[in-house]
């Protein structure tokens, strides 16, 4: 009989769930700039530099677009970076995103979603990571605490892996995940090293073995490099599974790229990100006690996309509903709806499908908003249509 | 010259090894090309060169070659500082952690990289006390895209965004103050330079980077196309900004001043603009106000300059 292993439990706030989880992996460089919902993630990674707890340079920097880069600079001597933003700082470090995944710097970031100015807001929601859905870093979204200490992790494990080199991000919902304390299983230290340990970047800044880093191409070869992050990313499906195996191993806890939950046999299948697929959830499986054929699918990976997953899961499903915290305006509708429409459509799979936006700027999705959209839903299906293919769920008409 | 030659004291005493190599695109008469071959030769241990967008950047790492002998970073143009400042921090952990060897790190941006686009990482970076030197290039506007005017850019030249017209004849502010923003950051060691002076130049470079804090040196280098003389002249028309006192070359050391190159007898500011293309309208009579408001500015900062070095402090 093998020995039962002593579970160490912690109570804590979603930033300082991901706080702990990066003091734990010994990260070398923090660089942060202040920013509502994220704030307390670098408070506690500097009280922890500042108590001796973790060795690691802090460097508040004047800026999120200066917070970016110094982590940038950082990863290329090979150090292990990590920083933290939301809204309007990773608007600003918009730019600087595209250059840390061409250049390969394995970053890590985590992101306290918040809805963008104007007005200004500083309440959940996805438009800040949306605007961020095509810099090629891969983008992780945790549905409570516990997955934010696990994806933070995992997060470096998937970031520095040889075959990857690519910057991640950990999203987690502002304040409903940053601030809400929620009980959690920590791994000890060791373990965390064990699962992380430090490995030379192999690319890494040496005067003795001089490299160019950030060079010029043109229209002759600029395509070639382009094309590198294309190939590149899309190996992270296989990487991710490697890690989360290995995770699986050391914790008990067991991610996919997607979360399917009672789907087996559903006729409707609702897909969304964060911490709105614990409601959902929640609700579907009263519906499912009235005999309602309805499954949630959350997805662990936004980017790359996990179209194969996600398509074998909705396969056979009539009605397809998916949320939307984010939205591109003038589009075809929010940034998930359509890489779902285009996984149906990819895939041949022939279903009812409507976009439901929602929860911007903080407006609280309640299980009766579930039940209101779940009724849509089996309307749907009963009539044979929706009666339009964008709703903005819960907005005041 | 009263520059502290300590380090190379004579034009034998510069190192032959290139660490900026020969075969880059910059053009005939460059200026900046000639800053980056001195500043490279007072490279002293393992150092990374982190460099801003701009004409030295594009013209010496167009891949797939680079003209750089040592590890060579470029992100993008406003951040130099900033990144500069994650890989010294970055290595000095490192090392502690025995996990990798300390660099000197150089971080180099033009005028509108530092002046302009780049000041607020710049500031951040000084503020943040990182061991960092870095060298700001000036050639007075934004070269690199077809010669816009900078914060750098001085009163009354003319640039493809200030032209000399008719009713706006250039650029109508002053030139910005840049040591005098590096020096309020009560930094350890701020200089200016120019490539007419490579003894000087050199010397400061090695100087910043023995220092343990940041430092910055600001390095006056002609552009032959954008000032529009020709490219045989660039040495010359640095001496004449140097000699005619509109590039005064001094050290802000713990915060006192000391001019290293004491013009005693100062050329008439005509000889500096006059071979400039960028100033030629500034010799018709409807303009002689601006020449004279030129004129006035330069004698302002160096007679500003000549008392913060008699009372000793820069502010």
């Amino acid at each position: 009989m093998s020995e039962l292993k002593q579970v160490k439990k912690m109570a804590l706030m979603g930033d300082e769930a991901v706080a702990y989880a990066v003091k734990q992996a010994d990260v070398d460089v923090i660089a942060a700039y202040p920013i509502t919902p994220q704030t307390i993630i670098v408070e506690r990674l500097s009280k922890y530099v500042a108590d001796g707890e973790l060795n690691a340079a802090f460097i508040q920097a004047e800026s999120e677009h200066s917070a970016i880069s110094i982590c940038l600079g950082a990863a290329l001597t090979g150090a292990r970076t990590f920083t933290s933003t939301a809204s309007q700082g990773l608007a600003l470090m918009h730019e600087i995103l595209h250059a840390a995944s061409s250049m390969r710097a394995p970053i890590v970031m985590a992101i306290a979603n918040r809805a963008l100015n104007s007005p200004l807001n500083i309440h959940c929601d996805h438009s800040d990571v949306m605007n961020a859905r095509d810099t090629g870093w891969i983008h992780l979204f945790a549905n409570n605490v516990q997955q934010a200490y696990d994806l933070t992790l995992m997060a470096f494990k998937i970031a520095e892996d040889p075959e990857l080199l690519l910057p991640v991000s950990v999203n987690l919902d502002g304040f409903i995940l940053t601030h809400s304390v929620e009980p959690l299983e920590v791994l000890s230290d060791e373990e965390v090293l064990q699962y992380i340990p430090h490995v030379p970047y192999p690319y890494r800044i040496d005067f003795d073995k001089p490299l160019a880093y950030g060079v010029m191409a043109l229209p002759d070869t600029y395509m070639e490099f382009r094309r590198q992050l294309y190939e590149v990313i899309l190996k992270t499906p296989e990487v991710f599974r490697k890690a989360a195996d290995s995770f699986s191993r050391i914790s008990g806890r067991t991610y996919g790229l997607v979360s399917p939950y009672l789907v087996e046999d559903a006729e409707i299948i609702i897909v969304a990100l964060g911490s709105t697929v614990e409601t959902l959830r929640y609700v579907a499986k009263k519906f499912r006690q009235r005999g309602v054929k309805i499954g949630v699918v959350g997805l662990t990976m936004y980017r790359p996309f996990p179209e194969k997953e996600l398509a074998k899961i909705l396969e056979n499903a009539k009605c397809v509903g998916v949320m939307d915290r984010a939205y591109s305006y003038g589009g075809v509708g929010g940034p998930l709806y359509t890489d779902v429409l285009t996984t149906l459509y990819k895939n041949g799979i022939k279903t009812l499908a409507a976009d439901f936006v929602y929860g911007l700027g903080g407006r609280d999705f309640k299980l009766i908003d579930a039940e209101e959209l779940f009724k849509k839903l089996i309307n749907a299906i009963e009539v044979g249509r929706f009666d339009r293919d964008i709703y903005w769920w819960g907005v005041k008409e | 010259m009263e520059s502290a030659q300590k380090y190379f004291k004579t034009i034998r005493d510069i190192p032959t090894k290139d660490y900026f190599a020969p075969g880059h695109r910059l053009c005939a008469g460059c200026g900046p090309s000639l800053a980056m071959k001195l500043a490279m030769k007072a490279v002293r241990m393992p150092t990374v060169v982190v460099n801003a967008t701009g004409c030295v950047e594009v013209s010496t790492s167009m891949f797939p070659y680079v003209s750089w002998r040592l590890p060579w970073v470029h992100v993008a143009f406003e951040n130099t500082a900033a990144v500069a400042s994650g890989i010294t921090e970055a290595f000095r952990i490192l090392e502690k952690k025995n996990r990798g060897k300390i660099h000197d790190v150089i971080a180099i941006g033009g005028d509108g990289g530092t002046f302009d686009i780049g000041l607020q990482a710049l500031s951040g970076a000084l503020e943040r006390n990182h061991k960092m030197l870095y060298i700001c290039y000036d050639n007075e506007a934004y070269m690199n895209t077809g010669i816009q005017r900078s914060g750098a850019t001085p009163t009354g030249a003319a640039t493809t965004t200030s032209p000399a017209g008719r009713v706006i004849p250039g650029k109508q502010e002053r030139k910005k103050d840049l040591i005098g923003i590096v020096a309020a950051h009560r930094i350890p060691y701020a200089a200016t330079a120019s490539i007419s002076h490579p003894l000087d130049f050199i010397n400061k470079v090695r100087k910043a980077l023995e220092i343990d804090g940041p430092t910055f040196i600001h390095v006056l280098t002609p552009c032959t196309l954008g000032w529009r003389y020709p490219p045989s002249q660039t040495i010359k028309i640095a001496r004449l900004a140097v000699e005619t006192l509109y590039f005064p070359i001094f050290e802000v050391e713990n915060g006192k001043v000391k001019i290293n190159v004491r013009v005693t007898k100062p050329r008439p500011l005509e000889e500096f603009l006059q071979p400039q293309g960028r100033f030629r309208h500034l010799f018709e009579p409807e303009n002689k106000n601006i020449l004279e408001n030129l004129k006035q500015q330069i004698q302002e900062n160096w007679n500003r300059l000549l008392k913060l070095e008699e009372i000793g402090v820069y502010a």
